[in-house]
């Protein structure tokens, strides 16, 4: 008996000990497809061998809508997690509402100023303090595609313009192939849509139109361009688009059903999983127009107001651990993005990362660097939601013209900001 | 001490007994019943309340409480999306209604007719109704997906003509939405006119057709006046079954092609829960609630006058 009972008496002691600086943090995250899922577990493990425990809160759902749902609720119930995956404005507007801690005192430490591009840091400060820490750069504006489909169907490279992209389309669809795959649920509408007008009209319009929501933007001659090249895309694809996945899309690519994919580079994790190699097995180029521009989505933890220390440290432990240089390198390798550290070389990534960090750079020294609106990096989700309901709209009703398309955006925006 | 006080004396603590129980069968309904009405009338009326008070707020991401007047119902009334959403039920609510009404008593006289094998068949029809509205959602988006169901089956039979992609096309695919709820409830409002039907009485049959009525004249004439507490019943269940219509939209089409399938309730959750506009979402789930309110009442309150009276 008396053996036992120090046995458990020790174990209280040990365990009392590491609870004073080691905890248990609860962090929601919406990696649950193929290659996302394992880089949520190389985070966990990272974590757990500082000896804190990460209690998984995974919720699934592209685009995490639904995870930002469950979020919502546990906050008003006031029981949020100590760590969320969050994004872009949506940072600002849960720190203006005074839910998020600071973690200053880990990026004063390491210094992460001298090493995240201001563009992104920029997103997870609010009043200048840490209060998320940002993890990956994905671009959206890649052409993914299949390069023996491409050949099957004479096409010897990737269109550069969209002239190009739909006599090379016609080309694909005579050989028997689904030209450009795609998933018709509304943010994978916008993602294709938001790539084409950074296309028609520049970076700079891109901003003016989706950045600051100018009416005379939305309404522009540039806009209702660019919704009559997109809507032409729907030529391109087969007709069983309705509320198809992303990753059965890609993987469409992937067995050479169809030829191209629009979608952001962690389509890149799908073509992994299934054992390809990039520019042999599979190519990503910028898509059509869009070669100096970067239109980004950046994945960020924010971390949630917590009192107990242990979890104060083990947040801070956290944030240190996604922007280690090893957990960055591995991590994205993992994902499909690119370091968010400058300071990362890129040495051994594959080469559509490597391409992708070119194009950063030459995007942030030209201005074409522009966040991604189907992707929450813009606007307030509820402006968001109002331009998905047009564009989503627009490319499934056959008889609404693209002005009348334009008219609408203007008006829903106004109405919904 | 004499017996007879004993006596008494017991008798009196019998009586107390008998009190305490008299009290405990008079209070004990009530006390079971209390927990129950106390938790409807916060859960459910108390969260009505509750909505409505945020669908008069400016509220956003959170519940805030900054009074905006009717402003919401204005910038419900004129969203697109609602308009679509509204005009939808409409349509969806009343084909689903009257088409399973309509089979599901074809269905159950038909089964009526003392038929070989009824308890298979009747199982065969009541078993959808045992599937949730997301299996079934899912199972019709395979079979109605042009490239997968029927289209491509009746296709790879030879007639490459076939054209069934309801689905994928905006102007039709509410009535996929239609299609699958129908396959769904019919057989459960099967069962409901088959236990009113087996309660008329056979005298009555025997009876018209001594008058000489045809059978389709009894049933019309006769047996289906008796079941009105049927139809009655079936159009509670199927209406509320339309109106909250959220697991099968989702399943089926997840609102698309574009919004086309879009319902009130799957507006209420979008824009509540994901596009943080909380205001508006709550003006619409009142909309709801009026709508609702607007059929049920007049017809609730028709039918219980009649049968009062009748």
């Amino acid at each position: 008996m008396k053996p036992l009972y120090t046995l458990a008496a020790g174990a209280a002691l040990a365990a009392a000990v590491t609870q004073a600086n080691a905890a248990e943090i609860e962090v929601l995250h919406w990696w649950t497809s193929g290659g996302e899922a394992k880089a949520a577990n190389l985070l966990k493990q990272k974590l757990e061998a500082k000896g804190h425990t990460w209690k998984d809160f995974a919720v699934a759902g592209g685009g995490g809508d639904s995870a930002m749902t469950v979020l919502k609720s546990r906050a008003i119930s006031g029981n949020p997690p100590a760590v969320a995956q969050i994004k872009g404005p949506l940072i600002q507007e849960w720190g203006e509402m005074g839910f998020l801690g600071n973690i200053d005192k880990v990026a004063k430490e390491e210094n992460w100023d001298a090493f995240l591009p201001p563009e992104l840091s920029a997103y997870d400060k609010v009043d200048g303090h840490y209060a998320a820490v940002p993890v990956n750069i994905h671009r959206i504006n890649w052409l993914w595609a299949n390069p023996e489909v491409l050949e099957k169907s004479g096409v010897d490279s990737l269109p550069r313009t969209w002239d190009e992209f739909f006599a090379d389309a016609r080309k694909i669809r005579d050989a028997g192939f689904v030209p450009l795959a795609h998933g018709g649920q509304p943010w994978q509408d916008a993602t294709v849509f938001e790539v084409v007008l950074m296309g028609v009209g520049g970076a700079d319009f891109y901003r003016k139109a989706f950045v600051d929501l100018d009416p005379e933007a939305l309404t522009s001659d540039t806009m209702v361009k660019a919704l009559k090249t997109f809507k032409k895309l729907r030529g391109a694809m087969d007709p069983d688009i309705a509320g198809r996945d992303w990753n059965i899309a890609t993987s469409m690519v992937i067995s050479g059903k169809a030829a191209m994919q629009i979608m952001g580079d962690w389509a890149k994790g799908e073509f992994t999983a299934a054992g390809m190699t990039p520019s042999e097995d599979y190519l990503c180029e910028a898509a059509p127009m869009t070669e100096h521009m970067f239109s980004y989505n950046v994945d960020s933890f924010a971390m949630f107001k917590v009192d107990d220390k242990g979890k104060q440290q083990a947040q801070m432990d956290l944030a240190g651990l996604i922007l280690s240089k090893d957990f960055q390198t591995t991590f994205n390798k993992a994902k499909g993005s690119i370091p968010v550290r400058m300071d990362v070389p890129l040495d051994d990534f594959d080469a559509c990362a490597k391409s992708s960090r070119e194009a950063f750079d030459a995007a942030q020294a030209q201005g074409g660097l522009v966040p991604s609106l189907a992707h929450g990096m813009a606007v307030s989700a509820s402006v968001q939601g109002a331009v998905f309901d047009v564009i989503t709209n627009f490319f499934n009703d056959p008889d609404m013209p693209a002005e009348k398309a334009a008219e609408r955006l203007a008006s829903a925006v106004r109405a919904a900001g | 001490m004499t017996p007879t006080d004993s006596l008494s004396r017991a008798s009196s603590r019998r009586a107390g007994r008998r009190s305490l129980a008299g009290t405990l069968e008079r209070v004990l309904p009530r006390l079971v019943v209390a927990p129950s009405l106390a938790v409807a009338l916060f859960f459910v009326y108390g969260y009505m309340l509750w909505t409505f008070i945020l669908s008069l707020t400016g509220s956003r991401m959170l519940p805030q409480y900054n009074f905006v007047g009717l402003e919401q119902y204005a910038r419900l009334f004129a969203n697109e999306r609602w308009h679509v959403a509204a005009t939808n039920l409409v349509v969806f609510g009343g084909l689903f209604i009257a088409i399973c009404l309509v089979l599901g008593l074809a269905l159950a006289i038909f089964l009526d007719q003392r038929i070989r094998q009824e308890g298979a068949l009747r199982t065969i029809y009541l078993y959808p109704m045992a599937l949730s509205l997301i299996v079934t959602g899912v199972v019709w988006r395979w079979l109605l997906n042009p490239s997968l169901g029927i289209e491509a089956l009746v296709q790879s039979w030879g007639f490459e003509n076939f054209r069934f992609d309801w689905l994928v096309d905006p102007d039709m695919a509410i009535y996929t939405l239609v299609i699958a709820a129908v396959w769904q409830a019919s057989g459960f409002v099967m069962a409901l006119f088959l236990a009113g039907l087996r309660g008329i009485d056979d005298s009555l049959f025997k009876a018209a057709a001594l008058d000489g009525a045809s059978l389709p004249r009894v049933y019309w004439r006769i047996v289906l006046p008796c079941l009105r507490p049927v139809v009655f019943s079936a159009v509670m269940i199927l209406a509320h079954i339309a109106i909250k219509s959220f697991d099968l939209v989702m399943a089926l089409t997840g609102g698309g092609p574009g919004y086309a399938t879009d319902l009130p309730a799957t507006f209420m959750y979008a824009h509540t829960f994901t596009r943080g506009q909380i205001g508006l979402g709550s003006a619409s789930a009142i909309m709801m609630l009026c709508g609702v309110l607007a059929i049920l009442i007049p017809y609730l309150y028709s039918e219980l006058r009649e049968r009062k009276h009748g």
